[in-house]
């Protein structure tokens, strides 16, 4: 530990969520706001990244043997106001915190929800707004930062600012999607949304090949709130991009539960070796597929979470990738090719042999997120899970982001291991505005890596 | 006892696990009031708690370091919702054993504030209590008051010493009805051990610890380990031979 006129450092080691980075870092554990504030003022020697709840896959959210401030301590609401549905937090609040306060159904079945819910609820509001997430509404109501009113920025020279649309407005945009770039979120106030039921019905449907996806995306937008497409990653040929569609919409009077705030299971240990292989992909996704029986088609009613955060019912599910970990891909490429575009990024996955159960495919839309380097916008987005079998997957992922970036797409930063600064200077045409907003102390191995941030600090 | 609207007071409540308590209690819609020394992190968690569904939250600044003000914080406990149903007394030190080994006056007022306060406040609640037959007295102690090791035997004498106090307090406030809990947590991931490495299977939350103090008041249980695991590590701690146990470097 060590100790300053403004701060506390502590010699603590930060993975990254697909477990590629482990490294050691100088971390700073603020438990209060001013406190937080005033950390920042003294100057790092290797810089300083805000850090949430570690679930971003790649680099964003670290700076190997530099300085790191980890927000979890930071975890307190403010203020809720249940006429208006404006919700005012702590940065390290979670997003499990706020629906377990807020998302309990009233009498007739509503109450307020988060406008948007990305895969996992076990992030903060800092690292939401920073990495500008979106969820399976996206479609319909933006990204994350669509919905944040305003939010209190600590920079470096000791300002706190509160930046909103209408002050600091510049500084606002560049700070939704800013990678934690900008200063230090502190705070945010969101506007959560009345739904008129907290309960969903879903329905999942089973379609043969890729171009069924965009029918039934088609069919789909106007009538259903939530979509995505589930894809068979390994399947070939005729049956190239082949997977199930789920559709969710909320349903009046229908109450459903918060979610609970911790797994109720867990993966204790990574497995010597990955239990995502080539054998189990496979036999998984064969079985997943013909899931829905005969009919190909399931319709279901009630709680959210298994729609919305699968992933979230078994804790520390990254470790079963093994102690090499994996790489996770995130893009989106516009609408006018989408569909020749993502049958060649499937094309050369499932040749490659690579690739994971957890493949999502959803169609983003017009509504705008408003950060400099917000990730979504209109196109056709794929993610998935690639173990991290060393050269011959990032060459997969460099094959994968060659055609991205020829289609006039982007990779998703938050999700990001191997991006190269071309690509990302290609995907972000906000770039060159957003870096007269950068603070000086703030840095992150991500940041430097795809040259955001000059190189000279390791 | 359901925790809907009762009436909690804490004493350290800024402290991580009175945190995590004071939040539980919050969600069943208790009424709470909070005692701690930093001002403003009390309003910070009175905010939260309002929001996570507090019926009601009262804030006292108090320094228990100054024992002759502990009459006055129990009395105010007591006043704020017109009796109480549960107190915890959560508040203490982790000094730095070394560091008291060469400094008398450090080691009195470690002392102080990890046993001679707390029993005090302890007793002073104890009175109220005993009239009203009813009720509920949690002090956290530590599984460090098992045994006396060479790295933390100041700590541990503190919490081992109220330990046996809080045993007294039990047996005298039996007749009346009054449960005396005492809580010994094991490693946990707070403000107060963010200099150990807080990782690996042994070490727990806040949250977790708060879990099982709300079940063990439920029961009325009398010593909690927790995690639970703590209490066969203790047996075996405390039953390793005195001529074995000076070979480690526990």
């Amino acid at each position: 530990m060590a100790v300053t006129a403004h701060r506390k450092t502590y010699s603590k080691t930060y993975s990254s969520w697909g477990g590629v980075l482990r490294a050691p870092h100088e971390a700073v554990l603020p438990t209060a706001r001013a406190e937080a504030a005033a950390a920042l003022v003294e100057p790092f020697p290797n810089g300083v990244v805000p850090y949430g709840n570690g679930r971003s896959y790649g680099d964003v959210g670290l700076n190997p043997l530099g300085g790191l401030l980890d927000m979890r301590g930071l975890d307190r609401f403010i203020a809720f106001d249940p006429e208006t549905g404006l919700m005012t937090c702590e940065a390290g609040v979670t997003l499990a915190d706020i629906l377990a306060v807020t998302a309990r159904p009233e009498a007739d079945g509503g109450g307020w929800l988060l406008p948007v819910m990305p895969g996992t609820r076990f992030i903060t509001v800092g690292g939401a707004i920073a990495n500008d997430v979106h969820g399976k509404n996206a479609h319909r109501l933006g990204s994350f930062g669509c919905h944040v009113e305003a939010l209190e920025l600590a920079r470096s020279d000791g300002r706190v600012l509160t930046c909103s649309r209408s002050e600091n407005a510049d500084l606002f945009r560049a700070t939704i999607g800013g990678l934690g770039l900008t200063g230090l979120i502190l705070s945010a106030t969101l506007r959560l949304r009345r739904v008129p039921g907290l309960g969903v019905e879903t329905e999942d449907i089973r379609f043969d090949h890729l171009d069924r996806f965009f029918d039934l995306d088609a069919e789909s937008t106007g009538t259903w709130e939530y979509t995505a497409a589930w894809i068979d990653c390994l399947a070939t040929g005729t049956a190239l991009g082949r997977g199930i569609y789920s559709r969710s919409r909320h349903v009046a009077g229908v109450a459903a539960q918060p979610p609970a705030r911790h797994p109720h299971i867990g993966v204790p240990l990574a497995p010597p070796i990955s239990a995502v292989n080539g054998l189990s992909v496979r036999a998984f996704n064969a079985l997943y597929w013909r899931k829905l029986g005969a009919s190909g088609r399931k319709l279901s009613l009630g709680a959210y979470e298994p729609a919305f955060f699968p992933l979230d019912a078994i804790d520390h599910w990254n470790r079963l990738y093994g102690p090499k970990g994996f790489f996770q891909f995130q893009a989106v490429v516009p609408p006018a090719d989408a569909k020749a575009v993502t049958g060649a990024l499937l094309g050369a996955i499932a040749t490659s042999g690579q690739g994971s159960m957890l493949v999502v495919l959803k169609r983003f839309g017009e509504v705008a997120s408003e950060g400099l380097l917000s990730f979504p916008m209109p196109g056709i987005s794929l993610a998935l899970d690639f173990p991290n079998r060393g050269a011959s997957t990032t060459t997969l992922l460099a094959r994968l982001e060659a055609i991205v970036v020829e289609a006039g797409g982007r990779i998703y930063p938050a999700k990001d291991f191997c991006m190269s600064a071309r690509s990302f200077a290609a995907g972000y045409p906000g770039l060159e505005a957003f870096r007269s907003h950068l603070d000086p102390a703030m840095t992150s191995a991500f940041a430097r890596r795809v040259g955001i941030v000059r190189e000279d600090i390791p | 006892m359901s925790a809907r609207q009762s009436r909690i007071a804490i004493f350290g409540a800024t402290s991580d696990i009175a945190v995590a308590y004071a939040r539980r209690s919050a969600a069943q819609g208790a009424r709470l009031v909070l005692f701690a020394r930093d001002a403003v992190a009390l309003e910070t968690v009175a905010a939260d708690l309002k929001v996570r569904g507090a019926t009601a939250v009262e804030i006292r600044h108090a320094d228990f370091a100054d024992l002759s003000t502990l009459p006055q914080v129990s009395r105010d406990a007591f006043a704020a919702f017109g009796g109480l149903d549960v107190a915890l007394v959560a508040y203490g030190s982790l000094p730095d054993q070394t560091a008291l080994n060469a400094d008398p006056a450090a080691l009195k007022a470690a002392l102080d504030l990890n046993f001679v306060s707390p029993v005090l406040l302890a007793n002073l609640l104890a009175a109220p209590f005993e009239t009203a037959r009813a009720g509920a007295i949690a002090v956290i102690t530590s599984v460090a008051g098992d045994r006396g090791r060479q790295s933390n035997y100041a700590y541990g004498a503190a919490k081992g010493g109220c330990q046996t106090f809080l045993e007294g307090l039990r047996h005298r406030l039996f007749p009346a009805g009054v449960t005396v809990l005492d809580i010994r947590p094991g490693f946990v991931a707070t403000k107060m051990t963010a200099h150990l490495p807080q990782g690996g299977p042994l070490w727990a939350t806040p949250d977790q610890v708060a879990g099982d103090i709300v079940a063990a008041l439920e029961k009325g249980r009398a010593v909690l380990y927790t995690p639970w695991f703590w209490w066969p590590i203790m047996t075996i701690v405390k039953s390793v031979p005195r001529a074995l146990f000076h070979r480690t470097k526990l």
